[in-house]
């Protein structure tokens, strides 16, 4: 039976080998791994799927998908063992942020000229897919200039004729205003082909045209005004560099297409948890249902492939739902700029008298404050997902001025005067030097997505990055009209800011300054990506991350002023009181650390305003000129 | 009995091979450099003295201060960096040739002079066997004297003095002076166990500048401090606005008495 299965088999085989070999065709057929370029710009799907993936070349430095970017400048401290060497670390690389991507430049370019050129697509459609690539590539030379200055501003798909010289191909340096213009011009010119639909929101529509214009520009405006307290950061050919007496020019550019954001009334500030503003403030960053403030953000979608880890990365270890997380710690220096309700920056009271401060609830040092610090922390005393983050160092004990505490997560001790062992500190830590234990005594919450499998590693998130929102617009314009002399104005936009974060005494247009816009964009935007573009383009990096060691005295000293150095990063360490007895048993005090893992003061030199252009794009095209002080 | 006797024939030819592909990897196309490019960075024969050119092996060269050889004529160009050490000399071993020398602008507390040949920054530079060469710079500040002190209480005292080198219109301010103590001799902004700064503002006189940093008595769990050795090393520094790097002066050791 079985031998004639086989040879049926066998048979078979060979009758479909030779009608196989009969195929006429055989070498003209169609690839089937690849699609040509009239199949993809004959469909309307294909040609959006082909630039979805231009989408997804757009550029960002910090982001959700690349965690340890955000431990680098002392907004955070990196809770990973493999990763300590950034606080240990004194300068940053003058090569560290270069971005030179002439080939996704290059795939927009062909990507326009195609879908141009396409016969077989709607007038509408291709229209809105020429813009959104156009606006992919303003986006780009933006990005571009933020880190490199004026580059070369390349609009097509160059091709070599093979003529053996290659130097018809090499551009020099745009100057970096020139990059600004052209961002600015490719802006307004795509914006009227763009949908202006505040629903759209991981596409490019007229209103992120209108908040990239009004940040871009504002960039610009500042270059321009503050390049003089760093005048070695220039070129003599303007490739580094704007004229002080185009700030105004750029300011205004800046203020008004905020404001025609502003007046479209399409966007407005989130929110729907009015009774509870940190929590609202929080919901801000995953509520993707109806959110009237993403202007324009980085999709993801469970069970697609496209998730992100943020909260798998960052998730309180007590409540993991992997041995892992709690990699970015916050540290106190930022939840130092958290007012108190009272628009005062007031240190935490952790001294009292000659002794500790005692507190009833370990929370209750953060009472009264700004609400964006409960929504951009993670607090000890707190709660995530409804479980106790459990956060604490350890027992105090006032009789002999000991601390009992542990080396590994929610550890046991045995206290004076009991005759059993207990957890004596958190399930979070903090445990110095211990990976993933909140080792400043705070974990992030911006971002963190409250669904339960979030933290799992074959879930994850679809929590969405987002890239640009009507906050930030506000500020924007808050900023430009203050630059403008209009401080009554930039009032009333910064406080509307503020009211969102509870305070309900505004800022009088005379308590607008310099420090108070960089101080509220720094607190408002903290874990968003601006912190390092701020400081160059204000021209302060230099000043903020100077090299030189700080304590935690002028750390505090130093809350408000734009330039103070914030060089190591600190943490705020809760202790439990044991006293049996007493009055303070069962109270909460607080110390200052320093983790140990932090060593070194970051420096920011001249040369990292810029970074390197690597030597090989040089030689390669010899007009491209060097960055400063490299 | 036999098996094993094979495995060990096998096992010899394979050493054998392995000698063999060694031997052959001793050929190579070029000798390794061997020619020798020393001297200083100096400003009117005295060495300019500067950090450290970094302890990290991962980070050699790290944010000091170096010059860069490019030579012509071997496809796309690179150049070979020269770390300076700290007392503002250098070493190179390098092949014979015609190089050019540049110090890239902002690099260092100084501005590279003009060379009388080239008429640019480029210093043409022949090497045919070993050379010693002093490169002349323009430094911005020169720390011309620093006295040290050990007073009781492990507080180092220093007495400097400072002057203006470049007075056009290239001028710089200085940003703040620091002294500097360590326990090894690398001592420099990074590398210190106490230190104290002046800002410049606060300078009344530059030909008198004191300075005084106390040594704890120990840190880092006990390894180091007044407990531990009984003599330091210390600098006088000068951080230039607008310059990343800073101008020190010698390192002077002072022991405890």
């Amino acid at each position: 039976m079985k031998k004639i299965y086989i040879i049926a088999i066998a048979a078979a085989t060979g009758i479909g080998m030779l009608a196989g070999g009969c195929s006429k065709d055989f070498l003209t057929n169609d690839p089937t791994s690849i699609l040509t370029t009239d199949q993809v710009f004959g469909s309307k799907e294909l040609a959006f799927s082909a630039l979805a993936d231009l989408y997804k070349g757009y550029v960002d430095q910090q982001t959700i998908t690349n965690w340890v970017e955000f431990t680098n400048f002392d907004e955070a401290f990196p809770s990973e063992a493999g990763n300590y060497w950034r606080a240990q670390q004194t300068d940053f690389p003058y090569d560290w942020w270069n971005l030179w991507n002439y080939d996704y430049i290059r795939n927009i370019n062909i990507y326009i000229a195609r879908c141009s050129g396409a016969t077989a697509l709607d007038d509408a459609d291709k229209q809105r897919f020429v813009a959104e690539a156009r606006f992919l590539r303003a986006a780009d030379y933006f990005e571009m200039a933020k880190r490199m200055g004026g580059v070369p501003i390349v609009t097509e798909a160059k091709t070599y004729d093979y003529n053996g010289d290659p130097s018809y191909l090499q551009q020099p340096r745009n100057k970096e205003a020139e990059v600004y213009d052209f961002v600015l011009a490719e802006l307004d010119t795509v914006m009227q082909y763009l949908p202006d639909d505040a629903t759209v929101q991981d596409r490019a529509t007229k209103g992120l045209c209108l908040a990239m214009q009004s940040r871009a520009a504002l960039y610009a405006a500042s270059i321009a005004k503050y390049g003089v307290n760093t005048p070695g950061v220039t070129l003599p050919g303007g490739e580094i560099g704007i004229p002080a007496s185009q700030a105004d020019k750029y300011y205004q550019i800046s203020r008004n297409a905020s404001l025609a954001l502003v007046k479209s009334g399409k966007y407005s500030l989130y929110m729907k948890k009015p009774d509870d503003l940190a929590d609202n403030f929080a919901s801000l960053f995953y509520d993707k249902s109806n959110n009237p403030e993403v202007i324009f953000a980085q999709n993801f979608k469970l069970k697609s492939g496209t998730v992100e880890g943020w909260t798998l990365n960052n998730q309180p270890r007590a409540i993991a739902e992997e041995a892992q997380g709690g990699r970015i710690n916050p540290t106190l220096n930022l939840a130092l700029k958290y007012e108190t309700l009272d628009n005062k920056y007031t240190p935490f009271k952790v001294q009292s008298g000659a002794g500790y401060a005692y507190y009833d609830k370990e929370s209750d040092i953060f009472n009264n404050r700004d609400a964006r610090l409960a929504g951009t922390f993670i607090l000890p005393g707190s709660q995530f997902k409804g479980k106790d983050v459990d956060i604490w160092a350890g027992y105090y004990v006032p009789a002999s001025g000991k601390i009992i505490t542990s080396t590994t997560f929610g550890g046991q001790a045995q206290l004076p005067g009991r005759d059993y062992k207990e957890q004596v500190v958190g399930f979070s830590g903090p445990i110095d030097g211990l990976e993933f234990s909140a080792q400043t005594g705070f974990y992030v919450r911006k971002f963190m997505d409250p669904a339960t499998g979030s933290g799992q590693i074959g879930t994850q998130s679809e929590v969405w990055w987002v890239r640009y929102r009507y906050g930030e617009v506000l500020l924007n314009l808050a900023e430009a009209e203050f630059e403008l002399g209009k401080k009554d104005s930039a009032a009333i936009f910064i406080n509307q800011i503020r009211r969102r974060a509870g305070f309900t005494k505004d800022l009088t247009p005379t308590e607008i300054t310099f420090d108070r816009i960089v101080h509220e964009r720094r607190v408002e935007l903290a874990f968003e990506g601006h912190e390092l573009f701020d400081n160059k383009r204000w021209r302060i990096a230099d000043k903020v991350w100077n090299g030189q060691k700080i304590t935690a005295a002028e750390l505090e000293a130093g809350v408000g002023k734009a330039t103070a150095p914030n060089t190591m990063a600190y943490g705020l360490w809760p202790y439990k009181v044991y006293d049996p007895g007493a009055t303070n048993d069962g109270k909460w005090i607080y110390k200052i650390v320093k983790p140990d893992e932090v060593t070194a003061a970051h420096r920011f030199q001249l040369g990292n305003y810029y970074s390197t252009i690597n030597q090989d794009i040089i030689s390669n095209n010899p007009k491209i000129v060097k960055n400063p002080n490299q | 009995m036999k098996k094993y006797s094979f495995l060990n024939y096998l096992s010899l030819l394979l050493l054998l091979g392995f000698m063999g592909s060694i031997s052959s990897c001793q050929k190579d196309n070029y000798d390794a450099p061997k020619t020798k490019f020393t001297g200083h960075l100096v400003y009117k024969g005295t060495p300019i003295q500067i950090k450290n050119n970094g302890l990290d092996v991962n980070k050699e060269g790290f944010s000091a201060v170096y010059f860069e050889l490019w030579q012509d004529g071997f496809g796309k160009s690179a150049p070979i960096d020269v770390y300076l050490n700290q007392d503002g000399s250098f070493s190179a071993l390098l092949f014979n040739g015609e190089y050019k020398l540049i110090i890239p602008p902002g690099q260092g507390p100084f501005l590279s002079i003009a060379n009388t040949e080239t008429g640019s920054d480029t210093i043409p530079l022949s090497l045919n066997g070993n050379k010693e060469m002093d490169i002349e710079v323009l430094p911005y500040y020169m720390v011309d004297k620093a006295d040290f002190t050990v007073g009781t209480d492990s507080v180092v005292s220093a007495a400097a003095s400072v002057s203006k080198i470049i007075t056009d219109n290239r001028a710089k301010d200085i940003e703040y002076v620091g002294l500097y103590v360590n326990r090894t001799s690398f001592v420099d902004e990074d590398n210190n166990i106490a230190f104290k700064t002046i800002q410049g503002a606060d300078i009344a006189d530059l030909s008198n500048i004191t300075l005084s940093a106390k040594i704890p008595k120990d840190i880092s769990g006990g390894n180091i401090g007044i407990a531990d050795q009984n003599y330091f090393f210390a600098r006088v520094g000068v951080k230039i606005a607008g310059v990343d790097d800073m101008i020190f002066s010698d390192i002077v050791k002072v022991e405890l008495k």
